[in-house]
């Protein structure tokens, strides 16, 4: 397995200003030292709470923020630190299907122009060549060839999510960062891209980073997880390994909340207890230790939390309050 | 009389339409359902089958000028709100049905901090002072479980995660304490546990204030978990309507069924091809005036099928269902 990409001890930090009068006041912890291979034709799952970072370690990976601190290496290149003109090159290789399509698609383009404009950016064949491209690839994500000449507003929620998944596609990448890539569609739909997905890397070996909260969805295409908590990585094991054996308390609080499609089953949710931290002024030690009250969280303070391995590819970090690990 | 006073919202035969340049497109066609006091109605169906769009039809929120509501009843707590005027359905919006809208960032105003927003929608309907209203918003914040909700309301939206925004749209909706929610995918952008708080605590309002909630969702675990009643729709029709314990024991509509079998699973082999639904749904304009599902049953439709519509029919006590005969077996 050869790694394309390799993030080291990265961090992103947000300058934080709050308040009435908008003083600094310290700093978002986004991203705080997350190590993570995407080898080649490989899809990594990466799940965890909202707002725990996963999108901002998207778009640091894929140097639409510049990171704090840290390395991320593509390829074999570093490219923590080229430039824009520099990173052409890498995003031909390196697309994003962003969360919310509100946020990347050009409300005043067409849906056409939108697929097209990577292929235009990076000079790819005649104008015919590229309009049949497009056809092409609005097809296979499930939308009208018609689609094309329509505006993103015209479209459903879902039906724009596809929108970037086509112009994700569009380059025939190696690696998609993809954030939450099928949560906007409805489950028949959702299998129809997935598969595409995991056609398109059978085919061409695409790799996949893959945030989603879906964990039936993630596991079903991911070859490894990783759970990230409160701007860290908690837990990374192979796909069938972390849902049948978890360690860490919360990949199992994760996985005991996921809703069953059965409506017999008259299931008493235990919900999480504790304030949902913050990433300003995180706690000290195990985040979800502190968070929930747990009476090892104090020996957690101060130790070396860096992930460990506990059984052949299973890593997991250990906290006295969280895994039985340590 | 009874039965009256339990009903809260009652839609009759909505259609719903935009200009395009392509000509009038009917997104919404003659779709009917009830929601009760205290009630969950969940809606399902594919991407792009009128779910969002009837429920702006709803509350009167059609992009303008090319969406208009062409017919329909919606009867709502005694009043039509296809007629009412339009200060009135401003008033109601407010105070009485509230929204929470598929994407965040189409919804929050990235020119002003959420906490901004917030005691904005809380001033509009209640005379409290700037300190009391910023000191609500806080309070729903935490409710919604947005960490460091003290600095969080002095942040624009660019600066929250997805489910933060998510989070903050749906304190917005409930601030006022409305007698109507409508969910549209309130919780896809939240993890498992999160989303299990929120639906907790849209619970628990309603059991605190009879709170009826219209959840739009693709999760048919959420379904499965939060509503008493399914809606099921498709090319921008209701093919099956029911409770949702009948819904997953007894799936009639060919569509239904094909959709169960598309939930995703736990006890899958990883990486297999996953069972969908062939084909793709007809834009608009090529949909069939027939049986709309019928360019994507396993069963060859006949001509006449194809061009008439099937009647939706109460089946069984409580279960409608769209009688094509190709996608019913009656
Ligand atoms: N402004 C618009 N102009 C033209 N067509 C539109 C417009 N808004 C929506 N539509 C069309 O109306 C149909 C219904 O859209 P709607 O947003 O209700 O779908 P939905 O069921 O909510 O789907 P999703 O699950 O993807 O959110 C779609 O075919 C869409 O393309
Ligand atoms: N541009 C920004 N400026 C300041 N803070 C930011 C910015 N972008 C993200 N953040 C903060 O970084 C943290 C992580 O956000 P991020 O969007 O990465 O979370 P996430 O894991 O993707 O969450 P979700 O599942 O809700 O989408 C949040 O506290 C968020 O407020
Ligand atoms: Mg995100
Ligand atoms: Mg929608």
């Amino acid at each position: 397995m050869k790694p394309l990409l390799k993030i080291e001890d990265l961090k992103m930090h947000f300058p934080v200003k709050g308040g009435v009068f908008l003083r600094a006041m310290g700093a978002c912890k986004a991203v705080d030292g997350v190590s993570l291979t995407v080898n080649e034709g490989e899809t990594v799952g990466l799940v965890g709470e909202s707002g725990c970072g996963k999108s901002t370690l998207a778009k640091a990976t894929a140097r639409l923020l510049d990171p704090t601190a840290g390395r991320i290496e593509f390829e074999g290149t570093d490219i923590t630190h080229l430039r824009r003109r520099e990173l052409n090159p890498v995003r031909r290789e390196m697309q994003m299907i962003f969360q919310d399509p509100a946020e990347s698609l050009n409300p005043r383009h067409s849906v056409r122009d939108i697929v097209e404009e990577p292929l235009v950016i990076q000079k790819r064949g005649s104008r015919a060549e590229r309009g049949k491209r497009v056809a092409e690839l609005l097809e296979k994500v499930g939308l009208s060839e018609s689609a094309g000449n329509r505006y993103p507003f015209e479209f459903s929620g879902g039906q724009r999510q596809r929108i970037g998944i086509a112009r994700a596609l569009a380059l025939n990448p190696k690696l998609i960062l993809c954030d939450e890539p099928v949560s906007a569609l409805d489950v028949s739909v959702q299998s129809q891209v997935l598969n595409l997905l995991m056609e398109l890397q059978e085919d061409f070996g695409l790799a996949y980073l893959f945030i989603a909260h879906d964990l039936a969805v993630v596991k079903h295409v991911s070859d490894r997880v990783a759970i990230m908590y409160l701007g860290k990585i908690v837990e990374l094991a192979g796909a069938d390994e972390i849902y049948e054996n978890p360690k860490h308390a919360y990949t199992k609080a994760l996985i005991s909340a996921i809703p069953v499609a059965d409506p017999s089953l008259d299931r008493d949710r235990r919900l999480l207890e504790g304030d949902v931290p913050s990433p300003i002024d995180p706690p000290q030690g195990c985040a979800f230790g502190h968070r929930m009250g747990h009476p090892k969280w104090e020996a957690s303070v101060g130790m070396d939390l860096a992930l460990r391995e506990v059984s052949p590819g299973h890593w997991v970090q250990p906290c006295p309050c969280c895994t039985d690990e340590s | 009389m009874s039965e009256d006073s339990r009903q809260l919202l009652e839609v009759t035969d909505l259609s719903s339409s935009f200009d395009t340049e392509a000509g009038e497109l009917v997104a919404v066609d003659d779709v009917d359902f009830k929601v009760d006091r205290g009630r969950t109605l969940g809606i399902v169906g594919e991407s792009g089958c009128g779910k969002s769009v009837s429920a702006l039809s709803l509350i009167r929120l059609l992009p303008q000028p090319m969406g208009k509501v062409r017919s329909g009843e919606v009867w709502f707590d005694g009043r039509d709100l296809q007629k009412v005027d339009r200060d009135e359905m401003h008033e109601i919006r407010g105070n009485d049905i509230s929204m929470i809208f598929q994407e965040p960032m189409t919804a929050l105003n990235p020119v002003h901090t959420i906490g901004r927003q917030l005691t904005e929608a809380i001033h509009l309907h209640q005379d409290v002072s700037p300190e009391e209203a910023l000191e609500q918003a806080i309070e729903m914040l935490k409710r919604v479980r947005i960490p460091a909700p003290e600095i969080r309301v002095g942040e624009y939206p660019h600066q929250l995660s997805g489910g933060m925004r998510q989070r903050v749209m749906i304190a917005m909706a409930l601030i006022n304490r409305p007698k109507l929610l409508i969910a549209d995918e309130p919780t896809t952008a939240l993890d498992v546990t999160v989303q299990a708080q929120i639906l907790a605590l849209i619970d628990e309002l309603q059991q605190e204030m009879g709170m009826a909630v219209i959840l739009i969702t693709h999760d048919l675990g959420v379904i499965a978990e939060n509503c008493d009643d399914v809606v099921v729709m498709y090319g921008g029709r209701v093919v099956e309507w029911t409770s949702t314990r009948e819904l997953f024991a007894n799936p009639l509509h060919a569509y239904t069924k094909g959709l169960l079998r598309s939930i995703p699973r736990l006890d899958r082999e990883r990486k297999t091809k996953l069972p969908t639904i062939p084909g793709n749904v007809p834009s608009l304009q090529e949909m069939p005036s027939g049986c709309r599902f019928s360019t994507r049953s396993e069963v060859e439709h006949d001509d006449e099928s194809i061009r008439t519509r099937p009647d939706f029919k109460e089946v069984s006590p409580g279960h409608w269902v769209e009688t094509c005969p190709y996608c019913y077996e009656g």
